[in-house]
Order: structure tokens, then sequence, then C-alpha cells
């Protein structure tokens, strides 16, 4: 009973990488964004210009701005803009982290339904994530 | 008895009853507040000059910094309002900012899922460490909802935009529905839990600390469960909610997780549903920081004002006011994809 009230192995090691991941991601986020604003590096789309393109549908918006989709922001860090997607790219990247963390926790306690469950979930998120997937447009 | 005695403020019932009243009308004023906010954006955005501004790309008569700066200001105020009326944030975001803000659906889908995600992954750490969330239940659930959450995102983004529009407004009238109709059960009675539950033993013990007394829990129903959560994930993939509202009664009503565990494991669950959901947005360019950033920043500093305010009292009006501006935003983007109200 005393064992059951305490969070699992596997959840207390998600739940501390979680925090971490989540802490640093936000700082990333200020920080970068704190560059944007100052104007510190350029933007690949100036500021005066936003309010052109943010009421475009995405498509358009990527082919008046010549700006190509999927993991292209990497070549562009440089760019105040761009270097946003640091801070984006690290939030949306934490769960895949701790998922990676608690699949050899998982099959070490022998738990392996779910650390297969967790696997498919990693491969899941990182299929989401490889910019493989990429929409008709409207 | 003492405890009733010492609750009550120095200058007795009549001052207590007048703190009361105050906050009450404090709470009302802010949801006024930005009720009336929404009212003058939307007028604003309304005018010939926008309206073209909108369709064209032409520019607008306002500096560019003058909307995040509005959209700051108003994520702040959905911050308090949402945790005041216990809802998420996205529910409020997607809504209120496509139906008042000259930003394209696209980029406020992306923003807000983005939103619920940083609201998630700065909430999941202490519910998991507490053992309110469990794993063990959003892992099955979280494999099915992000994966068709990644479906959800991609129909939204290939979509044309009314049809995008009026879905989301019939999804937000529904969604009111739920929240006016739907009971919430605290101790579901779940009399023998099924058999693919019990393989997976998702079940448990959490401590709860009004009664002292600790809850044993399990679930039922997890097959039907399951399949609801497919189209769970394919509507926040495809609108940015965030699926809170829709998580916690399949939860808790379906599968009948105590209702203090299906709302920490369903805030949970968002931080994986969302994430699947979010690259897709992402890499295919549906994510623009200057609405992003302003918003994550605005949401979170307004839940902490909103948890604060919360601690000290929660008029039941609130929730009212929330589902009535849900109602209106609703309406707002139902009129707008059938290109009535523009």
């Amino acid at each position: 009973m005393a064992d059951k009230l305490k969070a699992t192995e596997e959840q207390l090691a998600y739940a501390l990488l979680l925090d971490k991941g989540m802490k640093l991601g936000l700082l990333m986020l200020i920080i970068t964004f704190s560059i944007y604003l100052t104007g510190f590096l350029t933007p690949h789309v100036p500021v005066d210009d936003l309010p052109k393109y943010w009421s475009m549908p995405v498509h358009k918006y990527l082919e008046s701005a010549n700006i190509h989709p999927g993991w292209a922001w990497l070549y562009m860090l440089d760019k105040g803009d761009f270097l946003n997607f640091t801070g984006i790219a690290f939030l949306a990247a934490v769960t895949l982290i701790c998922f990676a963390r608690i699949v050899p926790i998982l099959f070490r306690n022998k738990d392996s339904v779910y650390g297969i469950i967790a696997i498919l979930e990693l491969l899941v998120l990182a299929l989401a994530a490889s910019g493989l997937l990429k929409t008709g447009g409207h | 008895m003492e405890n009733d005695v010492s609750a009550v403020p120095k200058n007795g019932f009549a001052g207590f009853d007048r703190k009361l009243r105050k906050s009450r009308t404090a709470m009302v004023c802010l949801c006024a507040l930005v009720l009336t906010v929404f009212m003058l954006l939307s007028m604003a955005f309304a005018s010939p000059e926008a309206v073209q501004a909108a369709e064209g790309g032409a520019k607008s008569a306002m500096p560019w910094w003058a909307w995040p700066l509005i959209l700051f200001v108003v994520t702040f105020l959905l911050g308090i309002v949402a945790v005041l009326g216990g809802v998420g944030g996205g529910v409020l975001f997607v809504p209120i900012i496509g139906g008042f803000f000259p930003f394209h659906l696209d980029f406020v889908r992306g923003a807000g899922l983005l939103v619920a995600l940083a609201g998630a992954l700065a909430a999941g750490p202490g519910l998991l460490k507490k053992g309110m969330a469990d794993l063990r239940l959003a892992l099955p659930v979280g494999l099915i909802a992000s994966a068709c959450a990644i479906v959800g995102a991609m129909i939204g983004l290939a979509l044309p935009t009314n049809v995008v529009q009026t879905s989301l407004g019939a999804t937000i009238l529904g969604i009111v529905l739920i929240m006016l109709m739907a009971k919430k059960s605290e101790y579901p009675d779940v009399k023998q839990a099924d058999a693919l539950s019990t393989a997976l033993r998702i079940n448990g013990i959490y401590h709860e600390p009004s009664s002292g007394q600790n809850v044993n829990w399990k679930v039922h129903r997890t097959p039907q469960g399951l399949a609801t959560f497919i189209i769970i994930g394919v509507m926040a993939g495809m609108f940015g909610l965030g699926a809170g509202w829709a998580n916690v009664p399949v939860l808790n009503l379906m599968m009948g997780a105590p209702l203090k565990v299906s709302v920490a494991t369903s805030k949970f669950l968002l931080s994986i549903t969302d994430t699947s959901a979010a690259w897709i947005y992402v890499n295919n360019g549906a994510v623009l920081p200057m609405i992003v950033v302003p918003s994550i920043i605005g949401i979170m500093l307004g839940s902490i004002v909103g948890v604060r305010i919360l601690a000290k009292t929660k008029p039941a009006a609130v929730r009212y006011i929330v589902i009535v501006m849900l109602l209106f935003a609703g309406l707002r983007a139902l009129l707008k994809g059938l290109g009535i109200w523009t």
C-alpha cells in the first residue's frame, strides 16, 4: 500500500526531466524573444511588415516571405525571428526527451508492454517532428 | 467551531461579507473588461480598412507592435479568467484570438497549441510527482490521442479556412453545451475493472488531503475510452484547442477515474497530444514567434495571478461568464466561417 502511494520510478524520472526541460525551454524563449525585440539580430521578415503577413494563410505567407517550411529554420538562426524557433522547438521536444528517458527504466523493471507503448509514442512524436509530414495547402 | 471563527476578519461578519462582495464585484468587472476588449477589437477589425487589410494582406493603420501588445494584455486577462473559470487556456485562446484579432486562423491554432503545451509542461512535473497525474493511465491514451492529433493538424492545415472556422465555431458551441450539461463524479463507482485496464495495470491510490484518506481507484470501459480519444486527438490537432474539455469527461465519466486524477492526468496528457500537433504546425510554417511568445508569457503570468486570486475567492459567476465568452466567441467563429460576420 505504501509503495503504491508513491509515484513510480519512471513517473518521477519523467517529472524531473520535464521540470528541467520546461524551465530551460521557457528561459530560451524569453532570451531569444528579447534578442528579436531589441533588433540585435536582423529578422528575416522586417517587423514593420508583419501585419502584412500574419493575416495571410500559412501557405501564402511562406511563399510571399520566401520561407521554406520544415527544419530550414536551422540555417536561419542568424535572423532574429528564426532564432526564436530554438526555444519553441526545444519546448516541443521536451516530451520526446522524457519518453526517451523512461524507456530503459520500463524495460529494466520488466514492464515491457509499457516499454513498447513508450517506444511507439517516441516514434509518433519523432514522425511529427521530422518534418516529413507536409500538408497540401488551402 | 474555532476554525469558523478564525476565518472571520476582525471587523466581524459584516466586514467579511463586504470583502467577499467586493472581490466578487472585482471579478465580474474583470470579466466585463475582457468582454469589452473583445467587442472593441471586433469593431476595430470590422472596419472596412481592417477587413481590406485582412483579406489582401495590406498594411494596417496601427503600428506593428500594437497587436502583439494587445495580445499580451488579452492573454494575460485570459490566463486569469481561465484559472478562475476552471478551463484550459487553449480553449479560450483559439476562438477569442481567432475571432477578434487580425491574425490568420492558421497562426492562431499554431499558437493555441503551443500555449496549451506550455501550460501542460509547466503543470506536469508537480502533478506527476504528487501522483495525481497517472503515467499508466496517460500513456495508452496519449499514444492514440497524439497519433490522431497529427492527422487532425494535417486536416486542419489542408482544409479551406472557412470550413475550419465554421467547424471551430460549431465545436466551441458544443463545448459550451458540455460545460453546461456534463456532470462530474468525484469518485465514480467502478464495480469491476475491465480486462484491458487489468492487463495494463491501470489503477492506483492517491492521497486526498482534504479528507486525509487514501483513495483506491481503477477504471472500466477502457476500449471505449481509447476509441473516444481518436476523436479527441483529431479535434485537438485540427483546432489547436487543447483538449481538457473532452479529456476530463471521458476519463472521469466514461472510464471512471476519480475527478482529481482525471483533471491532473488530462492536464499532463495535453503535453503529449499537443506536442505531436505542435510539431506539424511548426514544420508547416504556421508558427509566428511574434504571436506565440507574447501569448505564452501573457497566459502564464495571468495564470499565476489567477491562482493567487483563486486562493482568496472563487465566485461561481466567473464560470458562467467564461461560458458566455465562449458562446460569444463560438458564434463569432461560426458566423465568420459562414461569411455572415466577417
